[in-house]
């Protein structure tokens, strides 16, 4: 039997784990949290249907209850090491594991939302990002402002650290744009009152029934979309917020006052990533998500014979990508562990 | 008196170069302005001059400010400066004694030992010619330390050099070849008439024994008349006017008189005082990106040679950290700032547009406050401010809280003069119309220009590191000391700009711990975002913004503090380390006490419910 | 431009024909980062100006990728050069040289366009 090592036990991690162990073979996640899902944890919401997180959470739940692999939680990887055709993999600073072929799965991080100062998120009361929104839109979320009102006008900032030099990230997040189309609907079943705008460059409308989605939010939901990106907010005395933008399709500054303002915040490789690629000497791109060996045929390989690549850690990634990425790493690995 | 044809050479030599220098003083100083000539006339027979003197010897002479950076290479300009100067005293003392005459033309002091062929008798022509040979063998040790620098410019602290034109190259070979032949004739004659002393003597005996030395007299001595005269005319063409040059400025520094915003004659005496020394290459941060050719002693050259394009002119940080290591002292970023003048002044704007409206402020107004266009990107330092100045019940003024116009001080440091003085006379007038008697500022940059180019009698400019400090000192602000490390980066316009060095690290003292790093006061690093590099790449900018921060790092702060949005903002972006302003270290504290103290009384009131 | 009394129409099409690309050319060359805007607007938002006059430096680029140098010229003026703009520009572009490189190089190439 050939035993795996998959790192994280995120979507991509366990749906790969799930169907390794479907293949027959021995395969252990290693989790840094408590708990699987990554960050999926975070989410209550996924466009384009507006599917409850839950949903997907409860599935990952029994794939991990029911099939026959481990998971081995709060831990992490020290180091990695090729002995033998084999790796050896230190976990925590204290045991060790070997394994026949390693599957790093290491997901994202979001962007520290602190970094673009000039929005004023942890700065201002009412600046809030789409991760921090997703908890409010739950049934018990509460939305309200100051002098606890319902808030009567809204922003969002669509590419919150991403296509950004500033923010070092030069990449589409890809993800951002449609997670805003859908908030701005949920916001606006739950306000039916209040005015929503969307700040954008470009809407990036890429997957099935994305687009379907932008125009039922124009048609039926009535959320206004502003081309201009927005240079900076500041907070009057009563905590609401002043914005600037330029709207640039009428080519003049726009100033706005609203109650709330979302940052749509994008992908970023995280510290778990890179610290993975250090540990196994595999290559990172520019952006700092993983290399695969092969854009087009190899995207769940990596630069190193034996170590393969699942989901968000080789670029921003959408849930329905995340599965579909590694399921297909999970076929990757089972027919080179067969050629072998 | 006899003679020898091969002092003409020298002579006229000597005469070209003097009437050179004679002529262009003249016609720089013609070209300053009246108040400058009258300062000039008014301080001539003052204290100054005296002061002049001083510096002229401390500086030109023994190059102390060379010494200070490294001790071989403050030797090596020593020895030729001030050896060859006491060279030439000695050398004529020794000619006036045995003439007995004060009227002795040059070259029979400077060819002395050619002239006089019998032996020093008396006690003073021996101790002055054994002045005169332990003089050369100081000055050849000199020159033998700058053939060695020549080859291997490190032992001297010195990275980089200039390269060398052709009149440079001429000058050099003759200033290399005066002192050597100098010795080998006087050692040559000795071996001849016996008329050596101490070191000539022994040597000119050991080449007698070995050479035809009678053949090579004459030789000798017309070798080191054409270097001494090859030196003199090429003079004018090389770096080695700073020589002359720079005890002119020496001296005109000393009477007061400063760089203008327009090129004058003073400008002319700095450009030509460069020694090309290369100092100013080790100390710009522009070499981190990899851009090697726009450092001040090239823009200096370029400027000699008519040659400056606007591309090197204004690939510069303007950070000031070559002018604080010049050796020479001279006012490089003005120089610089004097030169975009002239090189932009053919497109000024008039800034029509700026109307100012009646200016409604509070007469119990206490303070202005003017975060700057930058601060308005970085709103944790404005509402760190804010919240500063209600805890310590200050009635203030937000001057640019909606809108202003801009400070003038980017456009100053452009070149953009003209322009500058507009956006100045409207905001001057803002703040006059206020009646207020203190203006704060957040921004190092407005700092500057509100401080030097803004006309604003009877009110207080501050940046707010120092205004802080006054708070604080006047227990206006609560104390807390937190467990925090932290390295002060001083932002280029506050500190080598403004000279404000220590009241941010005594406030930040009060409040955090702050940790000294290598580089930083008069030598502190720019953080690479200066707004007077307009020609830098962005990816040039964070090559010179990562080199500081590698060393803020290697002391592992908790934060890198500063007290300019600027450089707080190019820090940040590279998500190393948190960066904070100066204030909100401030409020972060006062905040912490305040909290601490708010659990405080809540546990006193659970207690009294308890009772 | 002189006014001689008249208003001149603006063509409504752009021609592309008649575009005189040197200044373009000239500051594309010594500042190669302005080809890479994407017209997000942050520059005109952030804009210490537009505060005190009708002004958008977004604009400096479409007028310049069209040739219209008049224009150009008169809304150019108008930059404090306080240099906010670059502070927010996500694709990091040197405004501030573009807009000196203009300012310098426009009466060379001022052309009229009707």
């Amino acid at each position: 039997m050939k035993h795996i090592v998959i790192i994280g036990g995120g979507i991509a991690g366990i749906e790969t784990a799930s169907a390794l162990t479907d293949a027959g073979h021995w395969v252990t996640v290693i989790e840094k949290e408590a708990q699987v899902g990554g960050k999926l944890n975070n989410w209550s919401y996924l466009f384009p249907d507006f599917t409850p997180v839950d949903k997907i959470k409860s599935v990952l739940q029994e794939k991990c209850s029911e099939k026959d692999f481990s998971i081995l939680h709060q831990t992490e990887v020290s180091s990695i090491h090729r002995k033998n055709g084999k790796f050896n993999i230190e976990i925590s600073g204290e045991h060790q594991l070997e394994a026949d072929a390693v599957v790093v799965a290491t997901g994202y991080e979001l962007f520290d939302a602190r970094r673009k100062e000039e929005y004023g998120y942890k700065i201002y009361d009412h600046v809030i990002t789409s991760a921090d929104l997703e908890q409010l839109l739950l049934p018990n979320g509460d939305l309200t402002v100051a002098a606890g009102e319902n808030p009567k006008r809204i922003a969002f900032v669509h590419c919150v650290g991403s296509r950004d030099e500033k923010s070092g990230n030069h990449y589409c997040s890809k993800v951002c744009c449609i997670t805003g189309v859908k908030q701005a609907i949920e916001l606006r079943k739950r306000l039916p009152e209040a005015e929503i705008y969307c700040f954008y460059m470009d809407l990036r409308m890429y997957g099935k029934r994305f687009e379907e989605l932008y125009r039922e939010a124009q048609e039926k939901y009535d959320i206004e979309f502003i081309r201009g990106r927005l240079s900076e907010a500041s907070e009057k005395i009563d905590k609401s917020l002043l914005i600037k933008a330029e709207d640039t399709l009428s080519g003049r500054p726009l100033k706005m006052n609203i109650d709330l303002l979302v940052l749509l915040v994008g992908m970023e490789a995280g510290k778990g990533t890179a610290s993975a690629a250090a540990s196994c000497g595999i290559g990172c791109e520019d952006s700092g998500f993983l290399k695969t060996a092969d854009s087009f045929l190899k995207s769940n390989f990596s630069e190193q014979e034996g170590i393969f690549l699942a989901g968000s850690c080789t670029a921003p990634m959408s849930v329905n990508d995340t599965i579909l990425h590694a399921r297909s790493a999970a076929q990757e690995v089972n027919n080179w562990l067969l050629r072998r | 008196m006899e003679t020898n044809p091969f002092i003409w050479p020298f002579t006229i030599g000597l005469l070209f170069i003097s009437c050179f220098l004679i002529i262009i003083v003249s016609i720089w100083i013609s070209g300053l302005s009246h108040i400058d000539k009258s300062r000039i006339v008014h301080s001539i027979f003052t204290r100054k001059s005296l002061l002049a003197i001083r510096e002229t010897f401390m500086e030109s002479l023994l190059h102390r400010k060379i010494f200070r950076k490294n001790l071989v290479l403050g030797y090596m300009h020593m020895s030729l400066a001030f050896g060859w100067f006491l060279l030439i005293v000695v050398g004529h003392i020794q000619a006036w004694n045995y003439y007995r005459s004060l009227s002795v033309p040059a070259y029979k002091a400077i060819f002395f030992r050619y002239f006089v062929t019998e032996p020093a008798t008396t006690l003073s022509e021996k101790t002055l010619a054994a002045c005169v040979d332990l003089l050369l063998v100081f000055i050849l040790s000199g020159v033998m330390l700058a053939y060695f620098k020549r080859l291997n410019s490190r032992v001297f602290g010195i990275k980089k050099t200039t390269k060398l034109k052709a009149g440079d190259r001429i000058a050099l070979t003759a200033l290399w070849l005066i002192f050597p032949l100098r010795f080998l004739a006087e050692s040559v004659s000795a071996g001849i008439h016996h008329n050596g002393s101490i070191v000539s003597q022994p040597t000119g005996q050991i080449l007698s024994s070995l050479l035809p030395v009678h053949s090579l007299e004459m030789p000798l001595w017309w070798a080191y008349s054409l270097a001494l005269t090859l030196f003199f005319v090429s003079l004018p063409v090389s770096r080695y006017m700073h020589i002359p040059v720079e005890v002119v400025l020496i001296f005109l520094r000393n009477y007061g008189i400063r760089i203008k915003k327009r090129i004058d004659g003073y400008s002319r005496i700095q450009v030509y005082s460069c020694s090309r020394c290369g100092i100013c290459l080790d100390s710009c941060q522009m070499t981190h990106a990899e851009i090697k050719d726009t450092q001040s002693v090239y823009v200096l050259k370029h400027i000699r040679n008519k040659n400056l394009t606007d591309e090197k002119l204004f690939n510069c940080l303007l950070c000031g950290r070559c002018q604080s290591d010049c050796p020479v002292g001279l006012s490089l970023n003005d120089l610089r700032i004097t030169q975009r003048i002239e090189s932009t002044k053919e497109y000024n704007s008039s800034y029509e547009y700026l109307k100012n409206g009646p200016v409604e402020v509070s007469p119990q107004t206490e303070v202005i406050y003017f975060a700057g266009c930058m601060t308005h990107l970085t709103p944790a330092i404005i509402k760190s401010m804010k919240e500063i100045f209600a805890v310590a019940r200050v009635k203030y003024w937000f001057m640019d809280e909606d809108k202003t116009s801009c400070c003038g001080r980017p456009l100053m440091q452009v070149g953009q003069y003209e322009a500058a003085k507009k956006l100045i006379g409207h905001n001057q007038e803002r703040i006059l119309a206020s009646k207020a008697n203190k203006l704060v500022v957040s921004c190092p940059i407005c700092f500057k220009v509100f401080n030097e180019d803004y006309a604003l009698p009877g009110i207080t400019v501050q940046h707010h590191s120092e205004y802080l400090l006054e708070l604080m000192v006047n227990k206006r602000l609560p104390m807390n000391k937190m467990p925090l490390r932290v390295v002060y980066h001083d932002p280029c316009e506050l500190g080598r700009g403004s000279g404000i060095y220590h009241q941010p690290r005594l406030l930040l003292d009060e409040y955090a711990e702050v940790i000294p790093v290598k580089n930083e006061k008069e030598t502190a690093f720019c953080c690479g975002g200066s707004l007077a590099n307009i020609k830098i790449q962005m990816n040039e900018r964070n090559q010179i913004r990562d080199e500081a921060l590698e060393e803020y790092l290697s002391y592992r702060p908790d934060v890198l503090a500063t007290a300019c949005p600027l450089c707080k903002k190019t820090f940040a972006k590279s998500n190393k380390l948190p960066v904070h302003d100066i204030a909100e270290i401030v409020y972060m504290a006062i905040q912490e006490k305040q909290n601490l103290q708010k659990t405080e009384y809540k546990k006193e009131m659970k207690m009294e419910f308890w009772k | 431009m002189k006014d001689f009394g008249f208003t001149m129409i603006k063509q409504r099409t752009i021609d592309y024909d008649q575009f005189d690309g040197r200044l373009l050319n000239e500051v594309l060359e010594m500042e190669p980062s302005f080809k890479v805007c994407l017209s997000c607007g942050g520059c005109t938002a952030t804009c210490s100006a537009v505060d005190l006059v009708s002004f958008n430096v977004r604009r400096m680029n479409l007028l310049l990728r069209r040739g219209e140098t008049v224009e150009l010229e008169s809304e150019i003026k108008k930059c404090m050069l306080c240099g906010k703009c670059m502070l927010v520009c996500p694709r990091g572009i040197n405004i501030r040289n573009v807009i000196m490189l203009i300012k310098k190089s426009i009466p060379k190439y001022k052309t009229v366009t009707l």
